[in-house]
């Protein structure tokens, strides 16, 4: 072997220690913006079996930032206070159980507290037959209501908001 | 805790990247033949047989390890295996390279009739670690099963461990006590960090610290809310009460106590530095951590202030002063080093007198600490000799380092790749890391997320501790480079520790379960 061969084969092995690095960053880039290739194996996956995917059948309810709708729900008090969750059509449990969506570490709370849901367009807020009691504005929730955009929702210390 | 990961799951619908695995995977066994191959070309000018027997093997080895995790954790990282096959492989082609080169000196210093050195490079051992490493991590990925099917058969998830907190502390300080058993404890190389159990030593320090990070998660879950929410604000920085700072100290006392009887700096800097870290992503208070390195410095300054504690003394005193102590120097009472080496008259008296150690009984005889720099000195030209781009694999002559097929795997690694490739190397270690933190991120369960946030934080610590040590960034102190170092202890608990990662990636990865009527009415309630 002479010594320029060897210095090839040198000059080689790194670059495909550093093309194994590169590619290794690739994929993380791909798992955090998407690549072509995963959304597309993603639409594989969804597309055989509309039936069973319980949010795909239904049209969107608004366009985003169109209409009055919510497009975000914001904790102004309490320990989670700043704490922002995108509402998506997805239903949103709070309570101190670790499986709700927004867990709370409160006394005052249950552990499934109460649960907001969209209808038709509206957000609509349900107790869950909680201890404390979930109100909205000043008012008692004993049946599912429509939440008012801009109108507190007080569970134990947590107080939650809708936003646009 | 529980919004964040689940905000990035609402972004992030993670799919199954098992191609994307696969891939990288394959990417992985290329980057160790070619290793494999280098060194054939470089020594010999053809192909070694080491390719296919060491090569193959690990090629298998992780087909079969990807081969489960494809299908019993299918929404795993995908980068978690072929980063750990990667890093395990270029050892092994390190460790196969340095084989040759010195079971050949083994040989001539034989036929002269004499022993080199007691530990050398081993790639047939490795290999066969390797192997019980991997098959270590088949099985946990194949006993650990999802943490929401807590009702399944024999379930033993890495949350079942949560119910055992306390014993596994337990565990983890009888393990950690183990080498200083008269009996079984072993000191080599000056430190009492071995046991020998029947013909091997194992080294119980990289299995304990697996076991105080999950000792450390079950406690922390539990004390977190005392300690991230009460106490006095003075400035900036909140101050935790007095009874919270029980357990720190606790654990300060014990890394010291770590520190003195074992001597050994670098294990109780990675104890303390888990505990910190642990603490801080449990109440994400800047107050533990400066509280935590203002016991460590205290600590350490206390140390080496004492007189019986020679052993930390010197190292620290070879880190900041080496040459004095090439080839045998002697640290007197009065804080001078006096040179032993071969080409002193003290050597030579020595020697004359009939001494097997001369240097070492020249200084016995000066009452002085006798140590030996030369492993640093020489990992440090060996670094030096690589430059930027290396000698090219199997062109170096990294043996001249002692132990350069485990402490010092990382500048031998540096001689032949130069920076480029150790920046290489690091940048994996990094990408490892990462992985791990963004399944804490992801994790649903508090204990998991510490779970999954400490043992990053070992690999962490540990490569900074080690790599820092052979580099002269810090004092040096002998601990493993996960996955490159030769050594089955290391490995063994390396596979595991990768085996939790993807376990645990793929409980947080995988997408929630789907509602049985399809109007988004009803509320799924998990069993948990």
């Amino acid at each position: 072997m002479s010594e320029f061969t060897l210095t090839l084969i040198k000059l080689a092995f790194l670059a495909v220690l550093w093309l194994f690095v590169i590619a290794a960053v690739g994929v993380i880039r791909a798992d955090l913006f998407g690549s072509k290739a995963a959304t597309k194996a993603a639409e594989r996956a969804a597309a055989p079996r509309p039936q069973k995917a319980p949010r795909a059948p239904k049209p969107p309810r608004t366009p985003r930032g169109g209409g009055n709708a919510p497009t975000k729900l914001v904790v102004v008090q309490g320990e989670r206070s700043g704490t922002v969750i995108n509402l998506t059509d997805a239903p949103i449990t709070i309570g101190r159980a670790h499986d709700a969506t927004l867990m709370v570490t409160d006394d005052y709370a249950s552990s499934r507290h109460a649960r907001l849901y969209a209808q038709n367009g509206q957000w609509i807020v349900e107790d869950l037959g909680s201890t404390n009691g979930t109100y909205l504005g000043r008012t008692k929730v004993t049946r599912p209501m429509p939440i008012p955009p801009g109108v507190p929702v007080r569970i134990g210390k947590t107080v939650i908001e809708l936003r646009k | 805790m529980n919004s964040l990961g689940d905000q990035i799951r609402a972004y992030l619908p993670y799919q199954r990247r098992n191609a994307a695995s696969l891939a990288l995977l394959a990417f992985a066994m290329v980057l160790t033949l070619s290793a494999f191959a280098e060194v054939g070309l470089a020594r010999d000018g053809n192909i070694p047989s080491g390719l296919f027997v060491y090569g193959g093997g690990l090629v298998v080895l992780a087909m079969a390890a990807y081969v489960v995790q494809a299908k019993f954790a299918p929404y795993a990282d995908p980068l978690l295996l072929p980063l750990a096959v990667a890093l395990n492989g270029l050892g092994l082609a390190m460790i196969y390279r340095l084989d040759l080169d010195t079971s050949r000196d083994h040989k001539v210093a034989e036929m002269a009739g004499k022993k080199l050195i007691s530990d050398e490079a081993n790639a047939g051992g490795q290999l066969m670690w390797t192997f019980v490493g991997i098959a270590l991590f088949v099985t946990a990925v194949l006993i650990m099963r999802d943490t929401d099917r807590p009702d399944a058969k024999f379930s033993f998830t890495p949350k079942t461990a949560q119910r055992y907190t306390y014993i596994i502390g337990l565990g983890a300080i009888i393990l950690l006590l183990l080498p200083i058993v008269p009996g079984i404890g072993a000191s080599i190389n000056g430190a009492r960090v071995w046991i020998r159990v029947a013909g091997f030593s194992v080294q119980p320090g990289e299995f304990a610290k697996l076991l105080l990070v999950v000792f450390f998660a079950g406690y922390l879950v539990n004390k977190r809310q005392a300690m991230s929410l009460i106490g006095k604000k003075v400035g900036p920085i909140s101050l935790p009460r007095a009874r919270d700072l029980g357990p720190i100290l606790v654990i300060w006392f014990f890394s010291l106590g770590v520190l003195f009887m074992q001597k050994d700096l670098g294990t109780a800097l990675l104890y303390f530095g888990l505990f910190i870290s642990m603490l801080y992503i449990a109440t994400q208070r800047v107050s533990w951590v400066v509280i935590g390195l203002g016991l460590l410095a205290v600590g350490v300054f206390v140390a080496t202030q004492l007189p019986f504690m020679g052993h930390v003394n010197q190292r620290i005193d070879i880190w900041q002063n080496p040459k004095p102590y090439f080839d045998g120097g002697c640290l007197l009472d009065s804080g001078k080093v006096v040179p032993v080496n071969p080409d002193t008259d003290l050597y030579k008296q020595a020697k004359a007198a009939g001494s097997s150690y001369p240097g070492f009984t020249a200084c016995d005889k000066l009452g002085g600490e006798y140590s030996d720099s030369a492993q640093l000195m020489k990992g440090m030209f060996a670094l030096g000799e690589g430059g930027v781009l290396g000698t090219g694999l199997g062109q170096g002559e990294p043996w001249r380092t002692p132990l350069s097929f485990s402490d010092f795997i990382f500048d031998s690694m540096g001689e032949e790749l130069g920076l480029t490739g150790l920046m290489a190397i690091l940048l994996v270690y990094a990408l490892i890391v990462q992985r791990g933190m963004k399944t804490a991120v992801a994790a649903r369960d508090p204990f998991l997320k510490l779970f999954a946030g400490g043992v990053s934080f070992v690999v962490a610590l540990q490569v900074f501790v080690i790599v820092g040590g052979v580099t002269k960034l810090i004092p040096l102190t002998g601990l493993t480079t996960p996955f490159l170092s030769q050594g089955g202890s290391s490995l063994m608990a390396n596979w595991i520790l990768i085996a939790i990662l993807v376990r645990m990636s793929h409980d947080a990865r995988k997408p929630a379960p789907q509602a049985i009527q399809d109007e988004g009415m009803t509320q799924i309630v998990s069993t948990r």
